[in-house]
Order: structure tokens, then C-alpha cells, then sequence
């Protein structure tokens, strides 16, 4: 999608914990560095802790009126439940990540692109912490999407993470694009 | 803020209310956290005390709001922020601060239901509350903010008009546009408007409720060096109790002019392709920015559609909806409540023009989906 007057979507799901609601975050704050109207809304309740949780984000270079995800283009689901709710609502050309550490059972008949990698587990073992999961996950976003290149999305990565954790999660984002070039 | 220019943030809805607050001034919050507004009261609480500002958590809502009034009434403007539980205990007091006439804001952001009701689900239920919420006649504005972008601007407008005309304003977001996070403009220190109260130096013979020519009375701030009486009863311009009939009558009727004389200062609305449109779709908040989608969609058909958004809900923008009325026939009111502003466009366009809600009580928002499935229904 080359044309920045359409919606972009974008749907980042997964339990409570896994920075979730930081991606989404991090994609808006990306987003407005390139000049692109966003809009981010969370999953929001008692569950928002280990529960189910959910992040949107839209990107559009025209005023977005409807604020919430309607069809998304890039689907990332880090738990099998957010799989199961998630990725048969990613556009036919879209595309569809899954973390295959807690994904067991890939969702069938996905039109999207889908491609899984054990994401936490990667995480864990490179790095040393599951936790930046999330941050492999923007890499390899960061070689899908039309929009958003990787060095916004690093600086934005950047802004945003405690700076003792800078180098670790720059390892992490360049790991999540090495991934992109792999599928 | 440093330099001329202003800054871009990426901010939640209610991150740039309390941001908002703190650029118009407001130098005191006195709260009781509740979901879905507690993020305006962490932010007071981290930021007030860098701007010599003051952050107290009360006991409850009733006390919230008295502490409000009590630092306007001394003249620091003063803001509270809750959802529809709270302000439902803030009613009693809202009325004193009208007739005390004391700028306040108070943001209610609204969640789902009846009493204690959904506390995470959104909902646009106290609109009706907002204006009659408080017994007998009395002057109130409310502002329905739809992005991140108006909770940090009408937050302005809202101490700018409780500052102009001495009433208490209410922000009145659902709770997604208090959670919502956009890019939002922080001006810098000059660049938007703040008003003031009035101050003035003297008063003639001692009559510190004395309304002037636009409706407005302008008591001194306590301290100041009067001494002024105030009460929430009836009261004539000395600020004492009065039961003369003709005094008592002055005092409701002064006290509600002060709308009917400020009617252009608080007419405020968005709209979109209305001029020729035969049929309107009509709301608030961010069910409005749906109703815009919808609309772009039924012209992109040949339908002539426009849409119609007050921001500031009351009073009603009344003049403009009936002029737009001459020409529209059917009136779309999409709610997140059973139709409380379907109710007043009625009233407003007349009994003889179609208008029919469109209404979602569950706590999410209402789809664009169902949002064109049911207009299709209206139109077909």
C-alpha cells in the first residue's frame, strides 16, 4: 500500500506482559515522526494484567475519522487465543506474524501472509529475556509494512525503552528483520 | 515549553486534558480516582507540583468538587475529573458553584450503564445529566471533545468559558477519547487564549453579585480584601439571603441570562457537507467521527448526507440545526445511550421531520459496519 491517503491497520495482540500495548505505542510514535496521522487505542480492562490484550494502531496521511481497526493489514498475535481471534481478520493481502513459542496450533485458511517464528523463545535464548519478543516482532514489521521504515521505527523503539536496555533491544529489533529476510 | 513554537506528542486522551488544564491555568486538582479518567489525576499529581500548582486526593467526590469551588472561590482555577458514579455525587455541589457563580471544570468521563454500571465499558449515557443533573433552573456548558487533539483545546475553552462567564463547565468525553492516544499540538505559552475572571477593583455600595450588561456578576476572590457574603440561597446583589418575591425572581432569571446573552460565544459544532444535504447524521464525540466516515461513503454513493457535530453540546446549537433543517428531511442521531440527543434534535427540528436513533448500549463503540447497516435500513 503505497498510498497514504488509505488506512493502514495495524493489530498487535498477545496477553498482558508482553509489551503489547509499548508495539502499538512504539508504531504511533513512528508513525507521526514520518508525518502520518495515527491513532492508538488499547484493550482496556480488569484483564489487562496476564489476560488477553490487544493493541491497535492506524496509520493514514489524511485525518482518520473512525478510530478503530476496521480490516487490518498487519496482524501480529503472540499467544494462541490472540491467533485464534486475530488472524483470520487480517486483509487478504495483508500479513499475519505468529509467535510459535505459545502459538501451537497455526489458524487455517488465512488469505494473509502468514508467517510464524518462536518469538519468545528466540528471545530468550539470544537475549536472555522473553520479554523483547515484542521488539523481534517490530523488526520483522519493519521489512512488511509500506510505510514505516526501519529507522523510525528504531528511533522510536529507542524513545521509548529504559536506555540501559537500548543495546539489547536494538539487537532484538535487527534479529526481527534478519527473520523478515529469511521467510 | 520553551521557545516560540509548540511541540507534537503522541498523547492519550486524557494525558492532554490535564495537559490542557495546566496550559489554561489550572493550578489546583482535587479528586477521587475512578476508571476510565484516573490518568488525569496521575498526571495532575506528577505535574502540578513542578508549576506551583496543588494535587489532593479527597475522601470522595463530594468533597472533590468542594475543594474545587473552594480554590476558585479564593481564586486559583480549579479542575476535578471523574466518571458517571462520581458526578452523580458532584450534583448537589455543581449547583452551589453556579450560584456562587465560581468557574469550575469538572470532566466526566463517561463509561457504560446506570450507577456503578461498566466501568470499563464507554458509553455517552450522561448527556441529559450534564445539563439537569443539579436541581432548578441553572446555568451550565458542556463540551463533547472527539480526539486526542480537543481533550487538550476544549480543555482550554472549557476554563476560558468558566472564567468569562462564572459557571461551572463540563468536559463530557466517552471513555474512549480518554483513552485514545494521537498526536496532539501542544501550543506554546502565548499561542492560544486564556481568559482570566474579571477582577474588579471596587463595587459600588457593596454589591459584589451585581450582574453587569452581559449577565455576568463578578465577586471578589475571598481574601482579597472584601468581604463579600456568599450562599447558595436565593441571594440578591449584596450576596445576602433574599425572599422578596422580585429578588428572588432577579436571582434565577439573572442567573440563566448570562447563557441566553453569551448564545454565538457558545455555539460551537463541526459539520461537513450539510448545505444541500437532505438527510443528517447527527452525534457527539467519537461516535461523530464514525457518522463523518459514513457520510463520506453515502456521498461517494450519490446520497446527499452531511454531518453535524456540537462540541460544545450545551446549550444546544440550536439556530444551526434548524437552519439546516429548511432543507433536510431525515435526521440520523447515532448514540451511545437510548437516544438522549436524538430527544433534542426532535424537539429542535420539529415533530414533522424524520429522525431516527441509532443506539448502542453495550459498552463498545458502535461499528462503522452496523453504523452504514442501519442507515442503509433508514434510507431503503
Amino acid at each position: 500500500m503505497s498510498d497514504r491517503s488509505e488506512r493502514y491497520e495495524v493489530l498487535l495482540s498477545g496477553s498482558g506482559g508482553q509489551g503489547i500495548i509499548l508495539a502499538g505505542v512504539i508504531v504511533a510514535e513512528a508513525g507521526i515522526a514520518h508525518d502520518l496521522k495515527v491513532v492508538q487505542t488499547a484493550s482496556y480492562g480488569p484483564e489487562s494484567r496476564g489476560g488477553a490484550s490487544h493493541s491497535e494502531v492506524i496509520l493514514s496521511g489524511t485525518d482518520i475519522d473512525y478510530p478503530a481497526v476496521t480490516k487490518p493489514d498487519f496482524v501480529i498475535a503472540l499467544t494462541q487465543e490472540a491467533a485464534d481471534k486475530f488472524a483470520h481478520l487480517a486483509r487478504p493481502r495483508g500479513n499475519v506474524l505468529l509467535d510459535t513459542t505459545w502459538v501451537e496450533k497455526l489458524p487455517q485458511n488465512i488469505q494473509a501472509n502468514m508467517a510464524s517464528f518462536p518469538l519468545t523463545e528466540e528471545a530468550s535464548n539470544r537475549f536472555g529475556k522473553p520479554l523483547v519478543a515484542n521488539i523481534i516482532a517490530l523488526g520483522y514489521f519493519a521489512e512488511h509494512n509500506p510505510l514505516l521504515g526501519a529507522d523510525e521505527l528504531l528511533q522510536a523503539i529507542i524513545r521509548r525503552v529504559p536506555s540501559h536496555y537500548r543495546e539489547l533491544n536494538e539487537h532484538a529489533f535487527a534479529y526481527g528483520r534478519e527473520l523478515a529476510d529469511q521467510a | 515549553m520553551s521557545g516560540t513554537k509548540g511541540r507534537t506528542l503522541l498523547l492519550q486522551g486524557n494525558e492532554a486534558c490535564a495537559m490542557g488544564a495546566i496550559y489554561a491555568g489550572c493550578r489546583f486538582f482535587g479528586g477521587y480516582p475512578i476508571t476510565p479518567s484516573t490518568e488525569i489525576a496521575e498526571h495532575f499529581a506528577r505535574k502540578l507540583p513542578t508549576v506551583g500548582g496543588v494535587f489532593i486526593q479527597m475522601e470522595d467526590e463530594i468533597a472533590s468538587i468542594s475543594s474545587i469551588i473552594g480554590s476558585s472561590l479564593a481564586g486559583v482555577k480549579a479542575m476535578t475529573a471523574t466518571s458517571g458514579p462520581g458526578f452523580s455525587l458532584m450534583q448537589e455541589n455543581l449547583g452551589l458553584a453556579t450560584v456562587l457563580e465560581t468557574p469550575i471544570v469538572i470532566v466526566n468521563i463517561m463509561r457504560s450503564g446506570a450507577s456503578t454500571g461498566h466501568p470499563t465499558g464507554t458509553g455517552q449515557g450522561d448527556l441529559m445529566q450534564s445539563r439537569w443533573g443539579t436541581h432548578s433552573d441553572h446555568p451550565v456548558v458542556a463540551l463533547a471533545p472527539a480526539t486526542a487533539q480537543e481533550m487538550f483545546d476544549l480543555t482550554v475553552k472549557a476554563f476560558n468559558i468558566a472564567e468569562k462567564l462564572r459557571v461551572p463547565v463540563i468536559l463530557l468525553p466517552e471513555a474512549v477519547v480518554g483513552h485514545i492516544r494521537e498526536a496532539v499540538y501542544i501550543p506554546a505559552e502565548g499561542e492560544m487564549e486564556v481568559i482570566d475572571r474579571e477582577r474588579p477593583g471596587s463595587y459600588e455600595n457593596f454589591l459584589f453579585f451585581k450582574r453587569d450588561t452581559n449577565g455576568v456578576a463578578h465577586p471578589p476572590d475571598l481574601g482579597a480584601g472584601f468581604r463579600p457574603h456568599y450562599t447558595g440561597l436565593t441571594h440578591d446583589e449584596s450576596g445576602f439571603f433574599t425572599a422578596v418575591p422580585d429578588r428572588v425572581n432577579a436571582f434565577t432569571v439573572g442567573l440563566n441570562s448570562k447563557m441566553e446573552l453569551h448564545r454565538e460565544y457558545l455555539t460551537d459544532y463541526c459539520e461537513e457537507t450539510v448545505e444541500d444535504a437532505d438527510v443528517l447524521l447527527i452525534s457527539f464525540g467519537v461516535t461523530a467521527r464514525a457518522c463523518a466516515h459514513v457520510t463520506r461513503d453515502l456521498r461517494k454513493r450519490g446520497v446527499k448526507a452531511g454531518c453535524f457535530r456540537p462540541r460544545i453540546v450545551w446549550p444546544f446549537p440550536e439556530e444551526r440545526l434548524n437552519r439546516i433543517a429548511q432543507h433536510a428531511h431525515t435526521f440520523i442521531v447515532p448514540e451511545l445511550n437510548l437516544g438522549q440527543m436524538r430527544l433534542v434534535v426532535q424537539r429542535v427540528v420539529g415533530p414533522e421531520k424524520r429522525v431516527v436513533g441509532i443506539n448502542r448500549v453495550d459498552g463498545a463503540m458502535l461499528t462503522l459496519e452496523r453504523m452504514q447497516k442501519e442507515v442503509e435500513e433508514v434510507l431503503a
